[in-house]
């Protein structure tokens, strides 16, 4: 038996939340050191996957399977393949961003502040690896609590509503995915909840669109997908600065994530039915996205805004059902990740300057605060698809596959690719250009080293994937084939 | 040195890094001299490749350098890759030649700037770009250069991010540079948005987007006419619209001159607003495929050089002038592609970048001279100040007017010579009208900046408009000087060349045209035979409107005609038409922003806040007055909130799984 690395990987941040809630509460540093302690080995743990993964083979990995509740069919079978061991990899990276980017902003209990984020570390990884729907549903449900509270209790004026709204939207979508998880449990005769034993089970075509629905009704309120989306802006924006990168760049996965590894699987003849309705969707939510993020006054609600938009592209290149489009969906999952997180670091940043979030009350910051604002540039470049940056190839590929299965799709979404030059560009004229009129402005200091390191190993990804791409690309190949054919094949017996 | 053409962009990308990173704290020489060393290096190996490039036999004069696969996903497949073939040779020396000397000139012209190292970076950045543009060996390479230089541009005319405006002793508003930058992106992306669809359906129509395979599958796999080709060739033309400013996305590049002026000179003139003209000629095999397209392209081109032409009659900002005259001249450009005379639009594009960067830089100059004052109503008498400037200026005014033996003579006769033989009479007629209207602006700006008398006073203050924030040149009174050497040298090297530079394009009757044998083996098209009688004729009709023009501009501007009033006044609507450059930016704000802004607004306050979130908060009020009753279990506590929900959870879980 070889390393036990998926375990390990969701055990330490636990058992780093126990060592946290030991040690004393009175001592900032040595928990804020903890806790970066913690999230780096974490890491570095993750990295281990990196350099040991096969890239030839479609099958899971680092399997671990245990009995749990056996009478009821329900184990704890975790492991990654090359797409979801990415989404492993950002989740750690991103932690170990978010971490030191609480440390000036959060000063009152911060023992809670780190405990929650390490259960919440936990609880997405999981999701990432779960092999079995029980489990999974069990880290999907775990996710959501921390997050709650850390907008509810660390968030800005309305964290109580944003945090009520977050639950509520994301509760009801769950409940009804509870419910299909059981069903299947007893429709297929499985009797088991392994998802890789019931990806073999037929689901009976006058259940799948049911199932399918409720699948993707939770999905579809992580994502966010139009018209499910108003639950996001409001999270964003009162949320604290970690809570904002941890959410778009990690939680919002989550959903589009399932999709991928519930929906296409469990549901393929399903999938391509209602593929139609979710593009349609998905290109609402680009061109709408955009459109409002471009007259937001708040910059944290423009950023939100715009992760509508862009999670519209991921889930365009998940149901065109095409290997390119397929390939820079889950690209652009990482490269969203790193740019929509930098984003929000880049706004938390400027409200700890600034205490404010208002577009109006910057303006002229370039001359004030030149390195924060390079790096605000080419993050913008980033978000807006700039060849030789992250974002271009993933968003190309996706625009690409599309085209095959209809040039209209590719039409409509790329239009999202000119707004968002309008809404990044409109913003960044508006924050950093101009004369400095406002003399609250006339005196901030620059990034500091330590947000200077987390600025330099954020570009430093998002210039290193610009230019080779096929770092991502190339492991996850056989596994995207693989899923292409579930659902190619399924269809093909129908 | 076989595999030397990565090191063409990747020399100045190397001084872009190390200015960008390290140039504020390098002293001033160093980082502007780091800058003219990689650009002047990357000159240096573009002739080494180029001369390698030429010692190969004429069918084979391609040098094709793969560094690595850039993405690979299935089928797709695009590799970081370049190719030297004649075209590319053009381009490459064009560019770093051509910046090479701008960037010597910026030496001297940004001497004055604090964020001098800034201004290097981004130059340098621009030239990697342009050159990874001009040097790869498909589509989506082309690409990363093409919206590379885009992002260069919006750097360096957002250069003086902090003014609102650049304007110095004038009435009239100009857009500031932070909108124009913020403008030209967004309009260039409109652009994009066509190019990046057509490579998509090239894609998927070759199944690759190397050069090779998509010029070798369109030869064998498509007739001429072929509908697939004719759509792709429009979505390609759509970005090259934008990026070389044709109508009707060109907009953006008059505001474009907010920038600093060597900027104009190299990314706004000589350049950067070429790729398209560049990438048509590239890909002219597609488009010879396509004669709809070929038809749509030269009429585009042609209305682009007549409309653009009619507003730089009325401008009255020296580089407003030059920046419309830029529009119209790469509207000269497309009418030659159009016409199937590729050569000939290449041919006009290297001339066009020695005498416009030329006038640009000139017109630096003069700037400089006169603390930034460019309206030319406050201008004249300056050739007495500044002779080398003067004299410079008058070779590219000369080029630019088309006046014999000068370049621009050649390359326009040339095009104007193939769209008549092309059969394209009307098309030729508007252009010699265009051709007269060029060298009419042109010699208006010349008399009214250098002819005359001073319209200024020795010592005379002039004010920029943001003058708090932008204090010191206007503090000084005016006194006119001539350039220093570091900007004169470079004027008088491009003087030269905007003098000389037609020669390797003699007309049939004159000599032989090297520039097209040259380019031979790239285009391959069949010699268009014209008699000489035709071509005389043709080229005393161009020399005509040349000398027309300037005629005219003689006897409305030397001395104190009024013929220039007494014409406004009869005609105020077509006065008023130009001059508000037919409302084309008041079109696009009626039509498009406003109505998207509205748009925008009713989705964020209506749908999303009447609708989607009325229903939402229904729903949780519901909810909430369900919970009054159980008040006391949670008092609003998020902690007990949630664990309360967790029990919840797990109740509903193990009361659902116990009962199988």
């Amino acid at each position: 038996m070889s390393l036990p690395i998926l375990s390990l990987l969701i055990g330490l941040p636990f058992v780093a939340a126990v060592i946290m809630a030991l040690l004393p509460r009175g001592n900032p540093s040595l928990l804020k050191g903890w806790a970066l302690a913690a999230v780096a080995l974490e890491f570095l743990l993750s990295l281990y996957l990196l350099f040991n993964l096969d890239h030839d083979t479609s099958a899971m990995q680092f399997v671990e399977n245990y009995a749990w509740i056996p009478q009821f069919g329900i184990s704890y079978t975790v492991g990654v393949d090359g797409l979801s061991f990415w989404l492993v990899l950002l989740t750690t990276f991103l932690m170990l961003i978010a971490i030191p980017a609480s440390f000036s902003e959060i000063n009152e209990r911060l023992k809670e502040y780190f405990i929650y984020f390490f259960i919440l570390e936990a609880a997405m990884l999981g999701v990432f690896m779960a092999l079995d729907v029980f489990l999974f549903y069990v880290f999907w449900e775990f996710s959501l609590i921390p997050m709650a509270l850390i907008i509810g209790i660390w968030g800005h004026e309305r964290r109580i509503y944003a945090a009520i709204k977050f639950v509520l939207f994301t509760m009801s979508g769950s409940l009804l995915m509870l419910v299909a998880i059981l069903a299947l449990y007893f429709v297929t005769g499985a009797r088991t909840f392994n998802l890789l034993e019931l990806q073999k089970m037929v689901t009976p075509a006058s259940i799948q669109p049911w199932l399918f629905a409720a699948f993707a009704l939770a999905f579809a309120i992580k994502v966010p997908m139009f018209p499910l989306h108003t639950w996001l802006p409001d999270a964003h924006v009162q949320a604290p600065t970690a809570g904002s990168i941890i959410l778009a760049g990690v939680l919002l996965k989550l959903g589009a994530y399932g999709f991928i590894r519930y929906n296409l699987t469990l549901f393929p003849e399903a999938s391509r039915e209602f593929a139609p309705v979710l593009i349609v969707l998905a290109i609402i939510g680009i061109i709408y996205g955009a459109m409002v993020a471009a007259i937001q006054k708040d910059l944290k609600s423009l950023v939100a805004y715009s992760s509508v938009s862009h999670m519209g592209f991921i889930i365009l290149g998940i149901f065109v059902f095409s290997q390119q489009a397929m390939s820079g969906a889950v690209l652009q999952m990482v490269n969203h990740g790193l740019s929509t997180g930098a984003l929000f670091l880049i706004v938390g940043w400027l409200y700890q300057r600034r205490h404010s979030r208002l577009i109006a009350d910057f303006g002229g910051l370039q001359k004030v605060i030149p390195t924060l604002s390079f790096f605000f540039l080419l993050v913008m470049f980033s978000s807006m698809g700039l060849p030789g940056l992250n974002g271009f190839i993933g968003e190309f590929l996706i625009l690409l596959g599309a085209w095959e299965t209809n040039p209209a799709y590719t039409v409509l979404a790329a239009l999202g690719v000119i707004l968002a030059a309008i809404y990044l560009l409109w913003a960044y004229q508006r924050v950093m250009h101009g004369p400095v009129t406002n003399d609250a402005n006339k005196k901030l200091p620059d990034l500091n080293r330590r947000e200077f390191i987390l600025a330099l190993a954020l570009a430093a990804f998002i210039v290193l994937l610009g230019f080779f791409p096929n770092i991502v690309l190339d492991p996850m190949q056989a596994s995207i084939t693989e899923l292409l054919n579930q659902t190619t094949v399924a269809g093909l017996l129908k | 040195m076989s595999q030397m053409l990565w090191l063409i962009p990747a020399l100045p990308l190397v001084g872009a890094i190390i200015n960008g990173a390290i140039g504020k704290r390098l002293p001033r020489a160093m980082s502007a001299w780091l800058a003219v060393l990689m650009v002047t290096a990357s000159f240096g190996v573009s002739v080494l490749a180029v001369l390698n490039l030429v010692a190969l036999p004429e069918d084979a004069r391609v040098i094709h350098e793969t560094l690595y696969q850039w993405v690979g996903v299935g089928s797709f497949s695009a590799n970081v890759a370049f190719w030297l073939d004649p075209l590319s040779a053009v381009m490459i020396l064009v560019v770093t030649g051509v910046g090479a000397l701008i960037h010597i000139y910026s030496v001297g012209y940004m001497a004055h700037e604090e964020d001098y190292a800034r201004f290097f970076a981004a130059m340098n950045l621009f030239a990697f770009a342009m050159l990874t543009l001009v040097l790869a060996d498909n589509y989506l390479l082309m690409y990363l250069g093409w919206e590379g230089v885009g992002v260069c541009s919006y750097l360096l005319i957002g250069f003086w991010f902090n003014r609102d405006s650049v304007a110095v002793g004038t009435d009239e508003k100009f857009l500031s540079p932070r909108s124009s930058a913020t403008k030209a992106f967004v309009v260039n992306r409109i652009g994009d948005f066509g190019f990046m669809l057509g490579v998509i359906l090239m894609f998927w129509t070759f199944g690759s987007l190397a050069f090779e395979d998509v010029f070798q599958g369109a030869e064998t796999m498509f007739q001429v006419g072929a509908p697939v080709i004719t759509i792709m060739t429009l979505l390609l033309f759509m970005g090259a619209t934008g990026k070389s400013a044709q109508v009707p996305l060109y907009i953006w590049l008059p505001d474009a001159m907010a920038g600093p002026t060597p900027v104009s000179a190299l990314i706004h003139a000589a350049t950067m607003v070429t790729a398209g003209v560049y990438m048509v000629a590239r890909s002219h095999v597609l488009y010879e495929l396509a004669p709809t397209t070929l038809a749509v392209v030269a009429v585009i081109g042609t209305l682009t050089a007549f409309i653009a032409a009619t507003i730089a009659l009325v401008q009255n900002d020296l580089k407003r002038v030059l920046a419309f005259s830029t529009v119209s001249q790469l509207g000269y450009m497309f009418f030659a592609l159009g016409v199937s005379a590729f050569s000939a639009g290449i041919f006009h594009l290297m001339t066009h970048a020695f005498f416009k960067a030329l006038l640009f830089l000139a017109a630096g100059a003069v700037m400089h001279a006169m603390n930034e004052m460019i309206d030319m109503r406050r201008l004249g008498g300056l050739r007495k100040y500044m002779p080398i400037t003067f004299a410079t200026f008058l070779v590219g005014a000369l080029a630019l007017s088309g006046f014999p033996l000068f370049s621009g003579f050649f390359s326009k006769d040339e095009i104007l010579a193939k769209g008549f033989a092309h059969g394209e009479v009307g098309l030729w007629a508007v252009s010699v009208v265009t051709a007269l209207m060029t060298a009419f602006y042109t010699f208006r700006a010349v008399i009214l900046t250098f002819g005359g008398k001073p319209r200024w006073k020795e010592g005379e203050i002039v004010t920029a408009q943001d003058e708090d924030e932008h204090s010191g040149h206007g503090a000084r009174g005016l006194h006119p000087h001539e350039a220093p050497p570091v900007m004169w040298v470079p004027l008088a090297v491009l003087a030269v060349l905007a003098a000389f530079g037609g020669f390797i394009g003699l007309p049939h009757v004159l000599g032989t045209n090297y520039f097209d044998q040259f380019l031979e083996p790239v285009f391959q098209q069949p010699h268009v035979e014209i008699s000489e009688t035709l071509e005389w004729t043709l080229i005393a009709i161009s020399t005509a409107a040349a000398l027309v023009g300037m005629f005219i501009a003689f006897r409305f501007y030397r001395g104190s005609s009024t013929a220039p009033a007494r014409l406004t006044s009869y005609y105020p609507w077509l006065y008023n038409l130009w001059v508000n450059k037919y409302w084309v930016d008041q079109f696009y704000d009626f039509a498009v922003a406003r109505p998207g802004r509205w748009l925008a607004n009713a989705f964020w306050v209506d749908v999303d806040g009447r609708i989607i979130n009325g229903i939402a908060d229904g729903l949780g009020r519901t909810f909430k007055n369900v919970g009054q009753s159980l008040r006391s279990l949670h008092a609003g506590y998020m902690r007990g909130y949630a664990l309360a929900m967790l029990i919840g959870i797990v109740v509903v879980i193990a009361i659902v799984v116990m009962r199988p």
